[in-house]
């Protein structure tokens, strides 16, 4: 690249397209040897800020994410130093600590070692770590998110979830919980948390993107979870994990621009690369054995897929699954999209009758809670709607436009109930 | 990195517990000891009277106040510590799920912060 010519902006975008590419894995590399994160998220913010001062005059480096590491070891040496002058350790001592694993680092070829990530993700998701605030800190660490972002998503105060994320950092240098893969013994029971905050990664990227698309983030999701799945080898769950992504994220480009419902989206628009991917993830973690959660989401998605090529949508079998999905893993959203289902598979009565169920089932927080869900009031919306009850429909539709943070969705409720109004 | 076992359990004596199964718990203690030693991470272990043998110290308003009795009298007491020297939590967890009491108790594993050696204060590390 010319140095004379590249802009700040061309410096910035280098640096962005560095960070975005690597973060997790210099992060895990950073942290790994220390176990303290939070120095290794300051120590590498450091290194994207002198990117972004020398890139410009100086060129983008043949190797990037070579040269960010670099620098982000060189700002932990310095405050090692600082601090173990501060605490008048005996030098020698703070090097023998220090100094050892910085020279791990020296030898480091960052193209050479594998994936990191899937370390990082496994301490975040250790069992002594609260499991609220797993999923937050995997964003984090591993993926860059910053802590704004995370409480938005997590509808908590910045303020708050900025604390949580300091002190779950803290226990993880203070406690030294290992940057390590577990055991065959161990994964059982530390699986299903990292799973969890993959997931999380990708609908966190979706609800991000500006225009439904996921874009970026959603394709790291899908690659985390995929590598995740080739490295277990063979966890089904990993593998159902990963085609779940790989089909929803099929269906993006149909959520580009106005929202359109997933059975009225033009079929010509999935990505059929993505919708075989994931239905040959999906073989890959049917022959395993154990249907789990993510497998039975990840089946309720190629059963939509399927109508690219029959052209019909199988109500039966989703109402089949859905009911294996509430049974294996009872959430109020699984819930409201059994009732969904029920309502095409039966009778718009007959899903409401669910509704209603669901309403009155955990009372009084249960009713408050499902007041606020907005597939709940969506799904409602559309069940009055198709029981002719036109008024009502066009109140729940409102209501559930109030619901809903996403602008291309509340435009269409909203104009779902202009249609249906007085 | 150093972290000692803090061994929660429900206190039982000689007479309820019954001879046989005193005697099952002490080989458990001594063989799970042995293993820690073996596997060279055991700096220390103490089994505790149980509490109604202890006394606590307190000093409120400047003064001090000696009680009979544990300071938080609950269901389970602490019942024994070991101190060992492994290279993270995760190996901590592992020998912490070996500890006889496991099975009857809850076993908290608090890292230390400093310790002495020949009466100097050392960080942990």
């Amino acid at each position: 690249m010319d140095a004379e010519r590249l802009t700040h902006a061309e410096a910035r975008a280098a640096a962005e397209h560095a960070a975005r590419a690597s973060y997790g894995h210099l992060v895990a590399l950073l942290a790994a040897s220390t176990g303290d994160l939070s120095l290794a998220e300051d120590a590498l913010s450091d290194a994207f800020e002198q990117a972004l001062l020398s890139w410009p005059s100086g060129g983008v480096p043949a190797n990037p994410e070579g040269w960010l590491l670099t620098v982000a070891r060189n700002r932990q040496r310095d405050t090692w130093k600082s601090a173990s002058r501060r605490t008048s350790l005996p030098l020698e001592e703070a090097d023998g600590n220090g100094g050892t694993a910085m020279s791990a680092l020296d030898e480091l070829d960052v193209d050479a070692i594998g994936d990191k990530r899937l370390e990082l993700l496994f301490t975040c998701a250790h069992p002594a770590i609260d499991p609220a605030i797993r999923t937050p800190l995997m964003l984090q660490a591993v993926l860059g998110f910053d802590a704004a972002r995370i409480a938005s998503a997590f509808a908590v105060p910045a303020a708050a979830m900025a604390q949580r994320l300091v002190r779950a950092k803290k226990r993880i240098k203070a406690a030294r919980i290992p940057f390590a893969v577990p055991g065959r013994d161990a994964m059982p029971g530390r699986l299903p948390a990292v799973l969890e905050a993959v997931y999380g990664c990708y609908a966190l990227a979706f609800l991000d993107a500006p225009e439904g698309q996921g874009g970026d983030m959603a394709a790291e999701a899908l690659y985390l979870a995929v590598t995740l799945a080739a490295l277990l080898d063979s966890e089904p769950e990993a593998w159902g994990l990963a085609a779940l992504i790989a089909l929803s994220q099929a269906r993006a480009p149909a959520r580009r621009g106005p929202f359109v419902p997933l059975e009225e989206q033009d079929t010509a628009l999935w990505d059929s690369r993505l919708m075989e991917e994931g239905a040959s993830l999906l073989r890959r973690a049917s022959a395993g054995g154990a249907t789990g959660r993510f497998q039975l989401e990840a089946a309720i998605q190629a059963v939509h897929c399927e109508r690219a090529r029959t052209h019909a949508t199988d109500w039966a079998a989703l109402r089949t699954l859905y009911a294996a999905l509430v049974a294996v893993a009872p959430s109020l959203g699984a819930r409201v999209a059994l009732a969904a289902v029920i309502g095409r598979a039966e009778s718009p009565a007959a899903g409401l009758a669910e509704l209603d169920a669901l309403a009155v089932r955990d009372d009084p927080a249960g009713a408050a809670a499902v007041e606020h869900f907005q597939p709940f009031l969506a799904t409602r919306a559309e069940l009055l709607a198709r029981a002719g009850r036109r008024r009502e429909a066009a109140e729940a539709y409102n209501a559930a436009a109030g619901a809903t943070p996403q602008p291309a969705v509340r435009t269409y409720l909203l104009q779902r109930a202009a249609e249906l109004g007085p | 990195m150093r972290y000692t076992l803090l061994l929660h359990y429900p206190e039982m004596d000689a007479a309820s517990l019954g001879e046989e199964a005193m005697a099952e718990g002490q080989r458990a203690f001594s063989s799970y000891a042995t293993a820690l030693h073996q596997a060279k991470v055991l700096i220390s272990a103490e089994v505790l009277q149980p509490s109604s043998n202890t006394t606590t110290l307190t000093k409120a308003g400047g003064t001090l106040r000696v009680q009979d009795g544990p300071f938080a009298d609950t269901k389970e007491q602490l019942g024994g510590t070991f101190v060992i020297d492994v290279a993270d939590l995760d190996a901590a967890i592992e020998w912490a799920g070996k500890a006889p009491s496991v099975e009857w108790g809850a076993v908290e594993i608090r890292p230390g912060a400093t310790y002495t050696v020949d009466g100097a204060w050392t960080p942990n590390a």
